[in-house]
């Protein structure tokens, strides 16, 4: 290894001439004093480089001779250079060998542009979640008329996936959830000596809405980001189009599969949601108001009337096809760079979870004017 | 005769039970392309990953520029690492930043320099790797495939390192793109003194542009020399890459 010579700069003005003489090694690590005196230079008309005693360069060496040469030659001033050894030469004709262009970065679009393009691009969207939808439905009244491509061995993996692997999540947050109504309903309704109506309160806001919703939150976090990163992981690799050529339409192998299987199984998660979450506010009622498990499941029969248990159940299937449909789409809407997979993911989570929510609000609105 | 940059010693490596490489050898000289030569899974990939400290051998040495990789102290082994350039098979641009910013990235990381002057450096190396000025600010997913490597390249020069490792430079381009990399790389380094090691399937790159080169196969380093060198040697793995089938060159 050669030792390192710090560049350095001598700057002698003569009348109406500078003489900046370049000493030393001129390489990157070396650079940055040199890089302010030039930068601080107030010089005479005309300028001399005199680079002949420069003993090693480099690209960013020469990029700063460039660079500052450019900038004298823009202010007006007359520049030369002196003493080019011959090796500098031929690194300084390969770095220039075309005149140096500069692209200056594409301007950025004014608000309202930006506001029009996302407006665009979101009702397009819509269209095209329209289409998959379409194009889904066909396929599925296809297999319908030729039931032996259902997939039942896909339906069957799926249904473990998010079915009976999601059971301990499920189990936690619903009695979770048991416990937190209990225990707010019960600190007011012993205001009122009213304790027994926490049976009313647990059973019907458990069963009706707050089973069914924490369920499809739970699945749309777990499962739907999962089916959006397999069929965003598989369109990557290109694994989707080689099913395409095969003749493996991906509805009937990837869509219709995890619709089925999470429509199937969201009741049933719903109906044991229920069973934990009752069960965690029975624990609460127990320990809070004395009141015993018997009294509770007795009083429970008289006031959970079965229709609200049946209005949540019918919920899950609701929930499971926005959540099957809308992660399976983002999957489809995967490109081909590593950060589309997880920008899909969100989205796909995102947009299931405000689906459910609102569909639950449509539920509510539509079931209290039929008076249900 | 040119300084030693990298000096592989009865290098061993073993995925598990698998062994890879069984006391392999290999001397790479100053100024020199050198390609690592093989079929599919004799590891030269892992040797290249042995060289640039992303793999460790079981037991043998490598020195590169003067310094045993099972010895660094991590301040040393952060010096190495800014003393190479590494260009991989697929590019691995950075995909959340333009072009401009994944070189810009070592630059702003290890130097202080003005953001003028950054930005110039930025140009050189685009223009130096025969990009149009406006790939600057485009993303990699913007790119197409040979675009991407050169990007790469670009990358991999801007700190102006002595070494650079490609790992399969010229894979996924078309022919006449191959010749001009090809011819690139062997501009490069004549006129900025580079040391290229290589990973390569590509005969032509052997023909054209590489020194001398290290053939791997059943394990071992079967051959290492310059084409004709290799040549000579009797060996059924020499034969089946050069002299038989379609693609062979006779000399």
């Amino acid at each position: 290894m050669q030792s390192v010579i710090p560049a350095s700069l001598t700057i002698t003005h003569e009348s109406a001439k500078t003489l900046l003489k370049c000493k030393g090694d001129w390489t990157i690590e070396n650079l940055l004093e040199v890089a302010d005196q030039l930068e601080n230079l107030t010089p005479q008309p005309n300028i001399f480089w005199d680079v002949a005693e420069i003993s090693e360069i480099d690209s960013a060496g020469i990029a700063l001779w460039q660079l500052s040469n450019r900038t004298l030659e823009q202010k007006g001033h007359k520049c030369e250079t002196i003493g080019i050894r011959n090796e500098h030469s031929r690194l300084y004709r390969l770095l220039y060998s075309e005149s140096f262009q500069n692209s200056p970065p594409p301007d950025s679009p004014s608000w309202l542009y930006r506001l029009g393009r996302e407006t665009h691009f979101s009702v397009l969207g819509i269209g095209s979640f329209l289409s998959f939808l379409g194009e889904a439905f066909i396929l599925l009244f296809f297999t319908l008329r030729h039931p032996q491509l259902i997939r039942y061995r896909s339906i069957g993996t799926h249904i473990l996936e998010t079915g009976a692997n999601a059971l301990p999540i499920i189990a936690i947050s619903a009695f979770l959830i048991g416990v937190v109504v209990a225990y707010q309903s019960v600190v007011q309704l012993q205001k009122f000596g009213a304790d027994i109506f926490i049976v009313d309160m647990i059973g019907i806001s458990l069963t009706r809405e707050l089973a069914p919703l924490i369920t499809a939150i739970v699945v749309a976090g777990r499962s739907g980001s999962a089916f959006t990163a397999q069929i965003g992981a598989m369109k990557m690799t290109q694994e989707i189009d080689a099913m395409k050529t095969m003749g493996f339409d991906p509805f009937t192998f990837l869509v219709w599969p995890r619709v089925f299987a999470l429509m199937i199984v969201m009741p049933l998660l719903i109906f044991f949601a229920d069973m934990v979450g009752i069960f965690g506010g029975m624990v609460i009622a127990h320990a809070q108001s004395n009141l015993s498990f018997t009294e509770f499941i007795h009083r429970l029969q008289g006031a959970l009337a079965l229709k609200h248990y049946l209005i949540g159940i019918l919920k899950g299937p609701f929930f499971a096809f926005l959540i099957a449909f809308v992660s399976t789409y983002r999957g489809f809407q995967v490109s081909m760079n590593t950060e589309s997979i997880g920008h899909y993911t969100t989205k796909s989570v995102v947009n299931s979870i405000f689906l459910v929510i609102a569909c639950d609000a449509l539920f509510s609105i539509l079931l209290t004017e039929l008076k249900l | 005769m040119k300084q030693i940059i990298i000096d592989v010693r009865d290098v061993v490596t073993a995925f598990g039970e698998h062994l890879i490489h069984d006391h392999i050898n290999c001397t790479v000289r100053e100024n020199e392309i050198y390609a690592l030569l093989g079929g599919s899974g004799s590891g030269k990939s892992t040797l290249m990953r042995e060289m640039i400290l992303l793999e460790r051998p079981q037991s043998g040495t490598i020195h590169v520029l003067g310094h045993d990789l099972s010895k660094l102290t991590p301040l040393e082994a952060a010096g190495l690492r800014r003393s190479w350039g590494v260009l991989f098979q697929s590019g691995a641009l950075y995909s959340s930043l333009t072009v401009g910013e994944n070189i810009a990235l070592l630059y702003n990381e290890y130097t202080d320099l003005s953001p003028k002057l950054i930005d110039e450096l930025i140009q050189l190396k685009i223009n130096l790797v025969g990009l149009p000025p406006h790939a600057k600010h485009l993303y990699p997913s913007q790119l197409s495939g040979g675009m991407v490597k050169r990007a790469a390249l670009a990358r991999a020069l801007a700190l102006d390192p002595k070494l650079l490792f490609l790992d399969e430079p010229t894979s996924g381009l078309d022919p006449l793109s191959s010749r001009q990399f090809d011819a690139l790389i062997q501009q490069l380094r004549d006129l900025l003194g580079l040391t290229v090691i290589m990973v390569t399937h590509d005969l032509d790159t052997i023909h054209h542009i590489v020194d001398r080169f290290t053939l791997l196969g059943e394990k071992k380093a079967i051959a290492e020399g310059n084409l004709r060198e290799v040549l000579a040697i009797d060996h059924p793995i020499v034969d089946y890459f050069f002299k038989k089938g379609p693609h062979g060159i006779t000399c």
